[in-house]
């Protein structure tokens, strides 16, 4: 994917966050994907969302699979490291990286394609680990790349740029992570920043796994008569189901915190997901009711943070690693000896 | 009759699932304890209960330990099997049965002995539970042919008490059954017979262990702390090994955390995601896995080495192709490793011969990624990571220190005036790479895709070619850092015999045999991709050579003949790829077919 250098220049009256940087330094290079994408939205949530928090850009990992969506993370944030891998594969490469260093931010793109079907089966392990990452579907029920052809997030009856009406039931990522018992699920469009910015800087918070469904409508393959995931339907069927704020962890807001009608999730990191609306008899951390409601109101767009759990171990915690990466620990504290290993040997007699 | 003293090879016939395997390891170590050369070769099926399984024990005082296929004595212990079995005795053998029923008379050889010990009588008298006394039939003729082979009792004993000295009822349960067999062979039969065993001091700094077991200590010792894999024969003992040692040896003792992180993946696509994730964030990780793993594995180690990331992959080689023989060994996957995932691709495998040398190569392996950036495979085979080998102790030189290859600190990044990621210092192959969280500067985008020297992405065909030409020359560098051969002259030689792996032991006793006949050959063992500069002048010395291996296709053939200069009609290929591990018989059955051209030339 070609990148193209953006001239770095920040007006001195641009705000700067707690590291005394400035939304400048959360960008990337310039984007190529069509005028119009839903992802280039996306992209600008995620570079307004890293840089609230004050993620130092070097600690952030940001890694990818194959597909429009999976170009974006060159857009934004050049001082991360970020890992284009293969179709699908960009779970796998994520735990492997966690694995290797839990001190980091990780943050995954992906696309419909790349999660719902050729990397469907990493997703879903990826859930089961419960691994400390915010993953985010760009999610416009389209092949982009190779212009056109239906994904698995293409709705029964959805037609297709030449024509051709969709048969088969799509994967829903949403109900399939609260199946798989996500931890933290959340649907939003790219046309609503407002929504988004909150929500993924709660995923970001969160202890354990965060998927975000994006819906991103195509403007060149899929935003036509007939698409269920252009910007008119996804509009027309738009269902704000919660409504939520983060708070910063020692936030002056925090007395406002559990105030009367409001809805409290403190993350594992003291930040607050504060909700603002929620369904009547909507529990946040009761998977059955965000199941219920998605049944509720098939056909819409139920967006907002659905559900979210800070109570599960996440990988890290399962497996009992260090604090500090293990790729740093001395070779001291690795390697036994030749005098353990002159022991060992009487075990093999 | 003649008697002969710690020569001699025996095969007991089981079926699996019957705790025949306990009763074997039993003979075997005990053999091992009074100081005899032996090898064990376990020839199992893959299947947990029920189906036909043997274990075979060479013992042989000059140290041959390659398979016989010269039976001194069969146990029968299956009778799906019986007809075959009788079949493999030689002839003045002996063939233990079952004498609880009648032998079929069709089984009968008249120029073999039979010993026949009612053992499952003896046992339903003295054993209550069903499941012991299946058990114990197999520990009864462990104590029959404790008697028979003249295995010292006192070692036994021993063994029972260290392996069962807290499990009262089972360590009676052991004792009583290896009684009862040794009583009555000895009331009935001549003991020991004509073959047999006597102390040696043979193994006093040996030690017995599979291959696997040493594969994962070298991992531990070599200092990686990311594993991720996904359950498959023959390779699961690596991670099995690995796990228990990172539990004795990587808790920490400060914080009581594990300094190390065992992924069990979802399928081998992940298992190397995982571990080329781990590696890039500089972790040193590796896998485990058998020939399919790797074909699943062929996507991302085609990234690893465009996007220049360091992973190891074990593959304990089984027989292919698809599912095939998963519990028979071969040299298989030679060319699928070397060339893994589509373009232009070339990898450095280390190919170990036995147990010592997967302990040393595993941690070379760890050194050679990250020297190199790059997937490195360590070719184990199913015969060398799942027998037990008699190996000398494993040693350690304190004084290793990893080789974590060319990575930029925080401090070097801050003092260069910019970081381009594929451009190396001028002269040298491998460039510097740079981890996540450690300097903004040194962040760049990994990717998979075309990319120039700078890491920035192109589609320029000079850029492209650029990049693809230096990864070969790294390729060819490291061969001046891989494990050289093991050459073996001998005067006279006029032809080369070349193998790998686990052909070893079956090769070099093989070629004492030919010296032996008048044939004496030279021998080279390969251990290592790309070629050291001593393999190409070792087909350069010789006239031809011969290449033992064990797959169909002469895989080794193939990587000699386009990968060195030597001619296509210099390489005689000697290809035995039924499954089972190897004999010198059959290299000698191959070699002497043409006595013609053996002649002419050692006339």
């Amino acid at each position: 994917m070609p990148s193209i250098v953006k001239p770095k220049v920040a007006h001195p009256s641009l705000v700067r966050n707690e590291l005394g940087l400035t939304i400048r330094d959360y960008e990337g290079s310039m984007s190529t994907l069509c005028a119009g994408c839903g992802h280039d939205s996306i992209t600008a949530a995620i570079t307004r969302a890293l840089f609230e928090l004050s993620t130092p850009p070097h600690m952030l990992a940001k890694l990818s699979g194959i597909g429009c969506s999976s170009k974006t993370p060159t857009y934004f944030v050049g001082g991360a490291h970020g890992f284009n891998s293969a179709h699908g594969r960009m779970p796998a490469i994520a735990t492997g990286a966690s694995a290797a260093n839990r001190t980091l931010t990780y943050l995954g793109v992906s696309g419909d394609g790349d999660s719902l079907s050729i990397g469907l089966g990493h997703l879903c392990h990826a859930i089961r680990r419960n691994l400390n990452m915010l993953y985010i579907i760009e999610n416009n029920g389209v092949y982009g790349l190779t212009k056109g052809q239906f994904s698995a997030a293409s709705d029964v009856g959805s037609r297709s740029k030449k024509g051709e009406s969709n048969k088969m039931t799509p994967i829903d990522p949403v109900q399939l992570a609260l199946s798989l018992g996500a931890t933290f699920v959340a649907r939003s469009f790219s046309g609503d920043k407002a929504q988004l910015v909150p929500i993924l800087k709660a995923g970001l918070a969160h202890r354990g796994f965060a998927i975000v469904d994006v819906i991103s409508p195509c403007v060149t393959f899929n935003d036509h008569e007939g698409s269920t995931k252009s910007y008119k339907s996804t509009r027309g069927r738009y269902n704000v189901a919660t409504e939520s704020d983060f708070v910063p962890h020692a936030s002056e807001i925090v007395a406002e915190i559990g105030g009367v009608g409001q809805t409290n999730v403190t993350m594992h990191d003291g930040s607050v997901l504060r909700f603002t609306r929620l369904p009547e008899n909507y529990d946040v951390t009761n998977r059955q009711a965000a199941l219920d409601y998605l049944k509720a109101h098939q056909g819409e767009v139920v967006t907002g943070v659905l559900f979210a759990d800070e109570s599960v171990p996440e990988m890290h915690e399962m497996n009992n690693t260090p604090a500090v990466p293990l790729g740093s620990l001395p070779f001291e504290k690795l390697c036994p000896g030749s005098a353990e290993l002159a022991k060992l040997m009487e075990d093999f007699r | 009759m003649r008697s002969r003293v710690n020569d001699f090879a025996i095969k007991l016939a089981n079926v699996n699932g019957t705790g025949s395997a306990s009763a074997n390891g039993l003979i075997m170590q005990a053999i091992f304890r009074m100081g005899v050369p032996v090898s064990g070769k376990n020839l199992f099926p893959s299947n947990i209960q029920g189906l036909p399984t043997w274990y075979e024990i060479r013992v042989n005082h000059n140290g041959y330990t390659a398979r016989a296929l010269d039976y001194d004595l069969i146990v029968a212990m299956n009778a799906q099997t019986y007809k075959r079995d009788v079949q493999e005795v030689r002839s003045g053998g002996y063939m233990l049965y079952d004498s609880s029923w009648p032998l079929d008379e069709s089984l009968n050889r008249e120029d073999i002995h039979f010993i026949g010990i009612p053992l499952a009588q003896m046992c339903n008298e003295n054993f209550k539970e069903p499941r012991e006394r299946i058990l114990m039939k197999n520990i009864a003729t462990a104590g029959a042919l404790i008697e028979l082979l003249g295995i010292d009792a006192a070692v036994v004993a021993q063994l029972v008490e260290e392996k069962y000295g807290r499990k009262k009822a089972l360590r009676e349960s052991n004792q009583k059954a290896l009684k009862l067999g040794a009583d009555y062979v000895r009331e009935h039969y001549t003991c020991p017979l004509e073959f047999h065993l006597e102390t040696m001091h043979a193994n006093d700094d040996k030690i017995l262990i599979d291959g696997n077991t040493a594969t994962a200590l070298g991992c531990v010792y070599g200092g990686a702390t990311v594993a991720a894999w996904y359950p498959i024969t023959p390779a699961t003992s690596v991670m099995d090994g690995f796990k228990e040692f990172c539990e004795q040896y990587r808790k920490d003792p400060e914080t009581g955390a594990n300094n190390f992180a065992i992924l069990q993946a979802e399928d081998e696509l992940a298992a190397i995601g995982m571990v080329i994730g781990a590696s890039w964030n500089g972790a040193r990780a590796f896998t485990s896995t058998a020939g399919p793993g790797v074909s699943l594995m062929n996507e991302l180690l085609g990234l690893a080495y465009y996007a220049e990331i360091p992973a190891v992959v074990v593959d304990v080689q089984r027989v292919g192709p698809s599912t095939g023989m998963p519990t028979r060994t071969q040299q298989g996957d030679i060319l699928e490793c070397a060339y893994a995932s589509h373009g232009d691709t070339k990898h450095i495998l280390l190919i170990p011969a036995n147990p010592s040398e997967c302990f040393e190569f595993a941690p070379k392996c760890l050194d050679l990624a990250e020297q190199f950036q790059t997937p490195v495979f360590l070719m184990s085979d199913l015969d060398i990571g799942m027998n037990d080998w008699v190996t000398p102790k494993l040693t350690w030189d304190d004084n290793y220190r990893p080789n974590r290859g060319k990575v930029l600190t925080s401090e070097q990044l801050d003092a260069a005036k910019n970081f381009y990621r594929y451009l190396p210092e001028e002269g040298t192959a491998v460039p510097f790479r740079t981890l996540p969280g450690v300097n903004a500067k040194g962040a760049f985008f990994t990717r998979g895709s075309g990319h120039n020297k700078y890491g920035v992405y192109t589609e320029m065909p000079d850029e492209y070619q650029e990049v693809m030409d230096r990864l070969l020359l790294k390729h060819k560098e490291a061969a001046a850092y891989v494990p050289e051969p093991i050459i073996q002259k001998r005067d006279g030689a006029r032809v080369g015999v070349i193998t790998i792996g686990g052909c070893d032991p079956a090769v070099r006793e093989a070629l004492d045999i030919l010296a032996d006949m008048g044939r004496p050959m030279d021998f080279m063992r390969i251990r290592a991709f790309p070629f050291h500069q001593n393999v190409l002048d070792f087909l350069a010395e010789h006239d031809y050579c011969y290449v033992v291996e064990q797959n169909r296709d002469g895989q080794l053939c193939t990587m000699l003949t386009i990968e060195t200069p030597v001619s296509k009609d210099k390489i005689r290929p000697v290809l035995i790829y039924s499954g089972f591990p190897l004999s010198a018989k059959n290299v000698i059955d191959v070699i002497t077919s043409k006595v013609e051209e053996l002649d002419a030339i050692y006339r």
